[in-house]
């Protein structure tokens, strides 16, 4: 098993599992790591496949980094709304809709 | 030659930051000056695909793949048109709307101004590592945007807008590290014909997750959970904004990825699904707009019974002759524009409408018609476009769309989007109807200033020309 | 562009831009309202008098604009669009000032004037309609510029009628669109021309041709008011008599039945459509609906819902002379088109002026009203003649044709339908005119709303529309041989239709 292999293969099972958390999990902070989590993987995946026969390759590497800000902004943001929602609502859950969902009896 | 496509992204950026630092009353003249900018720029773009074919630029004259390429062809310059138009009168219904509410005028006008430049980046990417990027951009904004006025509601809504959205593009990502992983490349130009040569397996899943996240990201029946709240909860400037153009970007994306890149392994079966899922979002989006008694939430739910005619392009485009599949794009992309134009007036009528009335259930606003003509005009309009019905730009899509379906054999998109529209007509004639009623002694109708007015108007008016004149863009879409 | 072009832009030209205009003014401002709309009703006379001239001697009126490619919006005044525009425009004409009149008072007028020409400029529309695409785009904007008429008086009946009048509209209205597409994309552009252009198409074609035309019939016969789509048209007596007037006699009852015409005749070919099997099923259900139309009138005291029944089973007319084979046949539908329209409206008219000047709206309370409104009784009893079928008026004219196309083909039993329904017809409107003329008056009018002075017994703008549309039921009658009668126009056109015919 090469290296890129087994951080491509590691990489995809943060992903499973961020996403998996960030769907299922009810407490927003956690929504906002498993989120993070997905990140890391994603990265491990790029960083992992970022060798092109034995010489390091940038482009992923940029990418990488790339990302990384990205997700540090959408991380802010997220824990922004987050704070907010806790000061409205007391609790740091989604609040369950009462118009807007899919209900025919609206 | 001057080329317009690096201004089309930086235009948007410089008045964005500029209004940050200088407050919402310079914003508003920094956003009207920069659209108009922008509006020509894009025109000009036009003017230089239909003469010279498709165009590349490389940002800082570094070229790929350690710099960024911009490149723009038919579609591209159809997309960028279709923001600006839209955008341009939208900026001064926004400063009437917002005239109370200094404090999300604030934040308003350079939100917008970063949403409508990652718009035009994404329009104008070349790679699809820099579509990410652009991408999260455009979420990032348009979740402020949701959030600019606060309130638990909107506030609510936006997270989980936010938390929908991180995980589409996350998705596409992990297809993006996939394809470099396969071929060592992220340019769209150089993937295509690597992709049409030798496709593992993996590249698939790839295909799988990117398509997937951006079905998520626009909203695409059963995914469509994040955009009722959001679009109906935030304040009618900015559901026109999301409605109307940030919901086309994703959708632009899946046509690439489709058409463009994936062109070699789509399947008729999956063109089949993505069609049925459509078909799904106009049956079930608009027998739940039929069932809203709030105004913004029953265009909301329209917004997801449109979205679905869009899918409908692909099964119509794929595993069928040249001419229907030509047909079918065609439709598609008008339905892209029409509905555009056509959802951003109406989210803005009932805007006003709200606004005069101070009610925002479809039973306050009896009177209307009496009272707010203008308004009332061009939300009917607006309706007909989105009902489907001459001379208008949606019907001109319909036509297109109807004829590939029954020149292909495929008589059951016929069916839907037939029942589509009449549903359609069902929920735009419940607020119509609704208007035409006598007022209430109480009702209490504020007087409108008159940009909260005629700019929707000259955007309803715009999708109506477009049904006798949609040819003009037909041709620049297939310029290049 | 030449003025040949511009001649059909101007007579849509004429009701749109008054109306969009009168959509701006001011509550208030009745004399410049009407102003409006009578400079745009004459101007639309004039312009459609010189095409006629025009049409006579052989110009051709034609314009084209390119929607899509392989999309054309296209007007063509032929002699068959002269026919409808002309009753058209002179019917518009004289509603419009009985609108003026009968409108007095009420809210919101500009409104309703502004959708009143909207609803006008859509029937010049469908008239001159020169493809089946163009045709439908004009039917639409029917539909949407005659609904705000039907709920104009925002009450719970008015909403009720509107929600059924859209219900059915839109539906046939999409049945129409499949069918045009699915014409479309296997005909290419199909431009109304004499004797069809489907013909030239091979026989495999045959199954889909038989189902895109039952689809284009079932789309115009729910505005033509065909058993059983018609279910709307009783419900949208609700609103105002001009609008009942315009609706039944002119815009949108005749679209459905002009539209059944050029599918027939102009989309299809009569012979073809004859090869094909299509034209007896067709004569079934105009025959049907002759039939049940009158049954139902029978029944009702509501005088407007008597007459909309009536509306419902005269205008089957229509259908069956063009879904008889034979030149008489159409020709006596064809005609029916003018007749139909000029001997309703007239009894709209008057039942409208019943209801504005006395309060009556019932049967039952018609008793001696000759008496007291003479002539409005009068040109009521001309219309009822008419359209029971007695010379030498003109419904007389139109039964008498159709009578003889029905020998031509050897259907004998269309007459017996002829015969059913004629008699049917006096008896229910015989009784009203024995009760008009003949009852005394035992109790008070319901409401007398306009008091009798001077010996006039109603506003002149409300009496001289349908006395005027009664003297022509009796001179197109009287003078049917004429050249210059609707029927000799028809002639011609049955002529051309039937180039090839051997009797």
């Amino acid at each position: 098993m090469s290296t890129a292999l087994v951080y491509a293969l590691t990489g995809t099972a943060l992903f499973v599992l961020g996403v998996a958390g960030l769907i299922l999990q009810p407490h927003l902070l956690r929504k906002i790591l498993a989120f993070n989590i997905m990140g890391s993987g994603i990265f491990l995946v790029l960083v992992g496949l970022a060798q092109r026969a034995g010489t390091p390759d940038p482009v992923p590497q940029a990418m990488v980094l790339t990302g990384i800000v990205v997700a540090i902004a959408a991380t802010a943001l997220a824990l922004a709304l987050a704070r907010q929602l806790l000061d409205m609502c007391g609790e740091m859950r989604l609040p369950e809709e009462k118009t807007g969902k899919d209900r025919l009896d609206v | 030659m001057f080329d317009p496509m690096p201004w089309l992204i930086l235009s948007p950026l410089i008045w964005a930051t500029l209004a940050f630092v200088h407050g919402p009353g310079r914003g508003a003249r920094l956003a009207v000056a920069g659209l108009i900018l922008q509006l020509a720029l894009a025109a000009m773009l036009a003017q230089q695909i239909v003469a010279g074919g498709v165009r590349v630029y490389a940002v800082g004259g570094w070229g790929a793949p350690l710099g960024i390429d911009l490149t723009a062809d038919g579609l591209s310059a159809v997309m960028l048109l279709l923001t600006q138009t839209v955008a341009l009168p939208l900026v001064f219904y926004a400063r009437a709307y917002f005239t109370d509410h200094a404090n999300s005028l604030r934040y308003f006008w350079p939100l917008t101004g970063y949403l409508l430049a990652a718009m035009n980046a994404l329009f104008l990417s070349a790679d699809v590592f820099n579509i990410y990027v652009t991408l999260e951009l455009l979420g990032l904004a348009a979740v402020g945007l949701v959030a600019v006025a606060g309130g638990a509601g909107p506030i609510t809504a936006a997270m989980r807008y936010l938390l929908a959205t991180l995980l589409g593009s996350g998705a596409y990502l992990l297809g993006v590290a996939l394809l470099y992983g396969v071929y060592g490349s992220v340019s769209l130009a150089a993937l295509t014909p690597l992709i049409a040569a030798d496709t593992p397996a993996v590249v698939s899943l790839a295909a799988a997750l990117m398509l997937l996240g951006m079905m998520l990201k626009t909203a695409l029946f059963p995914f469509h959970f994040w955009l009722p709240p959001a679009h109906g909860g935030a304040p009618a400037p900015v559901s026109a904004l999301l409605s109307a153009l940030v919901i086309k970007a994703s959708f632009y994306l899946i046509l690439r990825l489709w058409f463009d890149l994936f062109a070699p392994i789509t399947s008729v079966t999956a063109a089949q699904l993505l069609g049925a899922l459509g078909a799904g979002a106009v049956l079930w989006g608009s027998l739940l707009a039929l069932r809203q008694t709030h105004l913004k939430m029953l265009v909301a739910y329209s917004t997801v019974a449109q979205l679905g005619y869009l899918f409908l392009l692909f099964p119509l485009a794929t595993g069928v002759s040249a001419e229907v599949a030509a047909s079918a794009w065609q439709g598609g992309v008008l339905q892209v524009v029409a509905h555009g134009l056509a959802k951003a007036a109406m989210f803005a009528a009932v805007g006003a409408m709200i606004t005069a009335t101070g009610r925002d259930e479809i039973l306050g606003i009896a009177g209307v018609a009496a009272r707010l003509p203008l308004t009332l005009f061009t939300f009917a309009l607006a309706g007909v476009t989105i009902m489907g019905l001459p001379p208008s730009g949606g019907f001109a899509a319909k036509w297109l769309l109807l004829g590939a379906a029954l020149a292909s054999g495929q008589w059951w998109w016929v069916v839907v989007m037939v029942v589509g529209g009449l549903l359609s007509a069902a929920y735009v004639f419940k607020v119509l109807r609704q208007a035409f009623l006598p007022a209430e002694e109480a009702a209490n109708f504020k007087p409108l200033p008159r940009m909260l007015e005629w700019p929707v108007l000259l955007l309803a008016l715009a999708s109506l020309v477009l049904g006798l004149g949609g040819g003009e863009v037909l041709s620049l879409l297939g310029a290049a | 562009m030449s003025l040949n072009e511009t001649l059909p832009l101007l007579v849509l030209a004429s009701s749109l831009l008054p109306g969009l205009i009168i959509f701006t003014l001011p509550e208030e401002r009745h004399g410049l309202r009407s102003l409006f709309n009578m400079v745009g009703a004459t101007l639309k006379l004039l312009v459609i008098v010189y095409m006629l001239r025009g049409v006579i001697h052989g110009e051709e009126y034609v314009f084209r604009h390119t929607i899509l490619p392989g999309l054309d919006l296209v007007f063509k005044a032929d002699a068959l669009a002269m026919l409808f525009v002309t009753l058209s425009a002179a019917l518009w004409f004289l509603t419009t000032l009985y609108a003026i009149g009968y409108m007095e008072g009420s809210p919101h007028r500009s409104r309703f004037f502004g959708f009143f020409s909207l609803c006008v400029t859509a029937t010049v529309g469908v008239a001159m309609a020169g493809n089946l695409f163009t045709f439908f785009v004009f039917y639409e904007l029917l539909t949407l510029s005659t609904y705000p008429l039907v709920v104009h008086r925002g009450n719970e009946q008015a909403m009720r009628a509107g929600q059924v009048y859209l219900l059915y509209t839109l539906g046939g209205g999409a049945l129409l669109l499949i069918g045009t597409v699915w014409l479309y994309s296997l005909a290419g552009q199909v431009e109304f021309t004499h004797g069809g252009v489907l013909a030239a198409l091979g026989p495999e074609y045959t199954g889909q041709l038989r189902v895109i035309f039952f689809l284009l019939i079932a789309g115009l016969g729910v505005k033509a008011a065909l058993v059983p789509l018609h279910g709307w048209l009783p419900l949208a007596m609700v609103a105002p008599a001009p609008v009942s007037a315009l609706l039944h006699a002119v815009a949108v009852v005749k679209a459905g039945a002009f539209g059944i015409v050029r599918v027939v005749n102009d989309v299809y070919g009569v012979e073809f459509a004859q090869s094909l099997h299509l034209l007896m099923p067709l004569t079934v259900m105009a025959s049907v609906t002759i039939i049940w139309g009158s049954l139902r009138a029978l029944f009702q005291d509501d005088l407007k819902r008597r007459l909309a029944y009536s509306t419902i089973s005269q205008v089957s007319y229509i259908t069956l002379g063009v879904s008889i084979f034979g030149p008489m046949a159409t020709i006596g539908g064809m005609v029916h088109l003018v007749h139909q329209g000029i001997m309703k409206i007239t009894l709209f008219f008057c039942a409208g002026i019943y209801a504005e000047t006395l309060g009556i709206h019932k049967i039952s309370e018609m008793d001696g009203v000759g008496r007291r409104m003479p002539w409005t009784t009068a040109a009521f009893t001309v219309g009822a003649f008419g359209m029971i079928g007695l010379p030498p008026l003109a419904g007389f004219i139109s039964k008498w044709y159709l009578g003889l196309g029905a020998l031509e083909a050897q259907m004998p039993w269309v007459i017996a339908v002829l015969l059913a329904s004629s008699l049917l017809n006096a008896a229910y409107f015989l009784p009203v005119l024995y009760r008009a003329w003949f009852q005394p008056r035992t109790e008070a009018w319901p409401e007398e709303l306009i008091p009798m002075h001077n010996g006039r017994e109603a506003a002149w703008l409300l009496l001289v529309p349908p006395l005027v549309t009664a003297a022509a039921t009796v001179l197109v009658g009287l003078f049917a041989a004429s050249a210059m009668s609707p029927l000799n126009w028809v002639k011609l056109i049955a002529a051309s239709e039937y180039l090839n015919w051997m009797p």
